[in-house]
């Protein structure tokens, strides 16, 4: 009985882990820079961590179902470019449906080599990650690509004293939590991560599932692709260049779990926000650049170890339901 | 409306060539059970299969209340009132007990409105959870119950789609025996109502218990059906193996007057687990583990593998004292065991049956300082072995040991441990949901390791398998020894009594 409360005790602990963690950077942080822990910093932070927030819900579904998709950077990338070159002339109530189109667009083509071809996905979104940027780079000429005032203009406005891009992920957010908590589609989801085969043995449509996720997350990075390069008014050659980092660890952060079935969007969101301010408090503590991959690496490498800790744990406890004929 | 609700006929099957199914034909009445019984790799499975919508059938008819069916898949089977309760269940432990309940069929908030409706689910929840006597709540994650609660979940979940046929494959093998007879008394229930049960077993008195009528398949073909009353336990065991099984257990020379102790423990303690175990296990000698589910029996072969930690105690392998164990030390000391959980620890169900052989011997069988493996070598090992063994498959080097049957696997499992020449065996459930057959092999080739000197640590919750085979029972209970018999005192209700006595 012992051993099993404490192995409930170190499980919760692990899953607070990422919150410590938080705190104790931004104590870290606010000891040692004076402008961390003011209220517009904290704005600051999570304008900035919108996009990441925003692309790492849509990689919680494909998580949820034992997948990842590494190829978000290079679709915000993509999205970016096609938004400057192409769609500049039209309103926004036209171009962003059109870019989540594309972004969605470009997750079917890895749901077709998943779900058709049965490639991990990891391999074919690794191809995809290369071939994205490539086409990409292919139509902007690798030049940097401007975009048009609409665009920049929502990148700099709010709405109610709040940035547009805060409204956006919320709405993101929202009907993600309602698609994976209210729907017997999200639902399905968390039961095809938990067992595919099951799942199929259970009656459920296995292979359209794993298909939507991967096109729900490709929109996702458009719209993370959006935020972002509302922000910063143009794209360089590097946009969204290995942000399918900070998205996974931001995913992998919030509590959702590599092996699949557990997870969410609140989490994700938290990730994101804890990625984010770490990056903010090198930024403030004028540190080494050549340090930032390294902490980033650092907490990547907390993130899993935290979840490859959580799922033993949890095996073990599923394992050793002891049968005790009362 | 007649009162048949299914009728099979003429099912035949091929897989690469082989034919699996030969003609079978099938009759359930409405409200009956239909006891399924054969060895493993009888047909049972694929049949089955057929029916829940696994697998196509090649030829054959399959009629449901009187119209021809075809289920293509688990959906299209489950739409037509056939549900499946496979061995493994197809629950989810991360959903909540509900929502595995619901999960193909939601209720939802309206026509169109793609939003669950909680409320509703929640009842119509309870109500299912009743049916099947289940006291717990339907928001309860059902990685917090236990396996005999989780089948009635899915017993739950086969009403709640109108099921008219339920099948059970297998559904003891997980459960305690108060489980068994709560689930025995819902499969009752179920009967009364007017649904039909198709039972598929190993534990033959189970099958006459429950069955109203009962169907014997042999090699893919139906070689005995009709009224239970029609049938005893030995009549079944002669049809399902087509000789006359007269004696279930192989004869022995008995033990040589066992050699010296080849394992002793003394005072072996754990807090929760095992309390102040002792024995000696002598070379050439059977010691067969009884108890009841929870009794620590295998807890017990776990920590004398090394899986778990003991905190006070000694074990001695021929004489020497040994340190904290871990599985590599009890294996250079030439202990082997064989897991109870043979899908989950014992194999690589992906990879081939030589690899699975030779994988615990890979170290000691290369060659060199750099340890190069020796592939021919190797493969004649694995050869030998399963020949050894007899294991029934094409081709070992190349068929993974997901495609084996039940009995096949356990025989991989045993041969890749004797592939180490273990002195010492620790065998938990050997036999565990394997057909009469393969029993009998697994107990011969436990004569032969006896004969050639190794000492067996047999652990079984069938009392007359150990009776059949052990040279003495240790009896355990809540983590402690009850008592040792020898041959000459084994008694069924002695040992039973052994194992309750608080």
């Amino acid at each position: 009985m012992n051993g099993l409360n404490s192995r409930a005790l170190a499980l919760i602990a692990l899953r607070f882990a990422p919150l410590m963690l938080f705190v104790a950077l931004c104590i870290v942080f606010g000891a040692l820079s004076d402008r961390f822990l003011s209220l517009a910093n904290f704005r600051n932070i999570l304008a900035q961590s919108t996009h990441v927030a925003v692309m790492a819900i849509g990689m919680t579904f494909v998580l949820l179902v034992r997948g990842v998709d590494l190829s978000v950077g290079s679709v915000m990338y993509l999205v970016a470019v096609a938004m400057g070159l192409y769609l500049s002339g039209l309103p926004l109530a036209l171009s962003i449906p059109a870019i989540v189109l594309i972004g969605a667009a470009f997750g079917a083509v890895n749901a077709c080599f998943v779900t058709g071809l049965r490639i991990a996905s990891f391999i074919v979104t690794l191809a995809t990650l290369f071939i994205g940027r490539g086409f990409a780079l292919y139509l902007s000429e690798t030049k940097m690509v401007f975009q048009s005032d609409t665009v920049q203009t929502l990148g700099r406005s709010s709405f109610l004293a709040i940035p547009w891009a805060i409204w956006i992920a919320a709405a993101v957010a929202c009907a993600a939590w309602v698609t994976l908590t209210q729907t017997p589609y999200g639902r399905q989801i968390y039961a095809v991560g938990a067992d595919p085969d099951s799942a199929a043995k259970a009656g459920i449509r296995v292979q359209p599932i794993v298909f939507s996720v991967f096109c729900i997350c490709g929109a996702c990075a458009a719209i993370g692709a959006l935020i972002s390069v509302s922000q910063v008014g143009a794209a360089a050659a590097t946009f969204g260049y290995q942000e399918e980092f900070p998205v996974i660890a931001a995913a992998v952060l919030g509590g959702t779990s590599l092996f699949g079935g557990r997870g969410g969007v609140f989490g994700s969101i938290f990730g994101a926000v804890l990625v984010q301010t770490t990056a903010n408090g090198l930024v403030m503590l004028n540190a080494d650049p050549y340090l930032y991959p390294l902490v980033n690496s650092l907490i990547i490498f907390i993130a899993a170890w935290v979840d490859g800790r959580r799922r033993l744990m949890t095996e073990r406890i599923e394992q050793r339901k002891i049968r005790v004929e009362a | 409306m007649s009162d048949l609700l299914l009728k099979v006929a003429g099912l035949n099957k091929s897989f690469f060539g082989v034919q699996v199914l030969r003609d079978v034909g099938l009759e359930l009445r409405r409200g009956t059970v239909l006891g399924l019984v054969g060895e493993n790799g009888s047909g049972k499975s694929t049949t089955m299969n057929i029916l829940g919508g696994v697998l196509t059938k090649d030829s054959g008819r399959v009629e449901l209340a009187g119209e021809e069916v075809q289920p293509a898949s688990s959906r299209d089977a489950l739409a037509l009132g056939i549900a499946f309760i496979h061995q493994e269940l197809s629950l989810f432990p991360n959903l909540s007990v509900e929502e595995n309940i619901f999960l193909d069929h939601f209720p939802k908030r309206g026509a169109g409105i793609p939003f669950i409706d909680r409320r509703r689910l929640r009842d119509q929840a309870s109500k299912a959870l009743e049916l099947v006597d289940l006291k717990v709540s339907p928001t309860t994650p059902v990685m917090r119950l236990p396996q005999g609660e989780r089948q009635l979940i899915e017993i739950a979940k086969a009403l709640t789609r109108q099921a008219r046929l339920i099948i059970f494959d297998e559904p003891t093998t997980s459960l305690t025996a108060r489980e068994t007879e709560r689930l025995f008394e819902i499969i009752g229930r179920l009967r009364a109502q007017g649904i039909s049960v198709i039972y598929i077993s190993h534990i033959l008195q189970d099958v006459m218990r429950l069955s109203d009528d009962i169907a014997v398949l042999r090699d893919g073909e139906v070689v005995g059906a009709g009224r239970r009353e029609d049938f005893t336990v030995e009549r079944l065991v002669t049809l399902m193996v087509g000789r006359s099984i007269d004696r279930l257990f192989p004869e022995r020379e008995p033990s040589q007057g066992p050699g010296g102790a080849a394992l002793s423990v003394r005072g072996l303690s754990q807090p929760g687990v095992v309390r102040d175990v002792s024995f000696e296990l002598r070379r050439g000698e059977v010691l067969g583990v009884s108890g009841l589910m929870g009794s620590g029996r295998s807890e017990l072969a776990r920590i004398l593998f090394g899986l778990d930690p003991y905190s006070e105690g000694e074990v001695r392998v021929a004489g020497e004292r040994l340190p904290p164990l871990k599985p590599r030390l009890a294996m250079d000391r030439g202990v082997a065991f064989l897991t109870e959980d043979r899908r989950g620890e014992g194999l690589m169900m992906e990879a081939s049956i030589a690899d699975n052989i030779v994988l615990p011997s890979l170290v000691e069988r290369s060659r060199g300082f750099i340890r190069w493996l020796d592939p021919a070598g190797l493969d004649q090992a694995a050869r030998d072995m399963a020949e050894r063994v007899r294991v029934n498959a094409r081709a070992i080097d190349t068929a993974a040991a997901r495609t084996l049957s039940g009995g096949n696997q356990q025989k991989v499992v045993i041969a890749k441990w004797l592939l180490r020449a273990p002195s010492i065996f620790i065998l938990d459930e050997p036999t565990r949901g394997i057909d009469v057959g393969a029993k009998y092999e697994v107990y011969k080739i436990i004569n032969t390791m006896v004969a050639g000197g190794a000492a067996i640590l047999f652990i079984s919750s069938e009392i007359e398998e150990l009776i059949g085979m052990a040279d003495r029972i240790m009896v355990m209970g809540r983590g402690e020894i009850r008592g040792f018999f020898e041959r000459a005192s084994f008694d069924r209700e002695t040992l039973m009594s052994a194992a309750l006595w608080q």
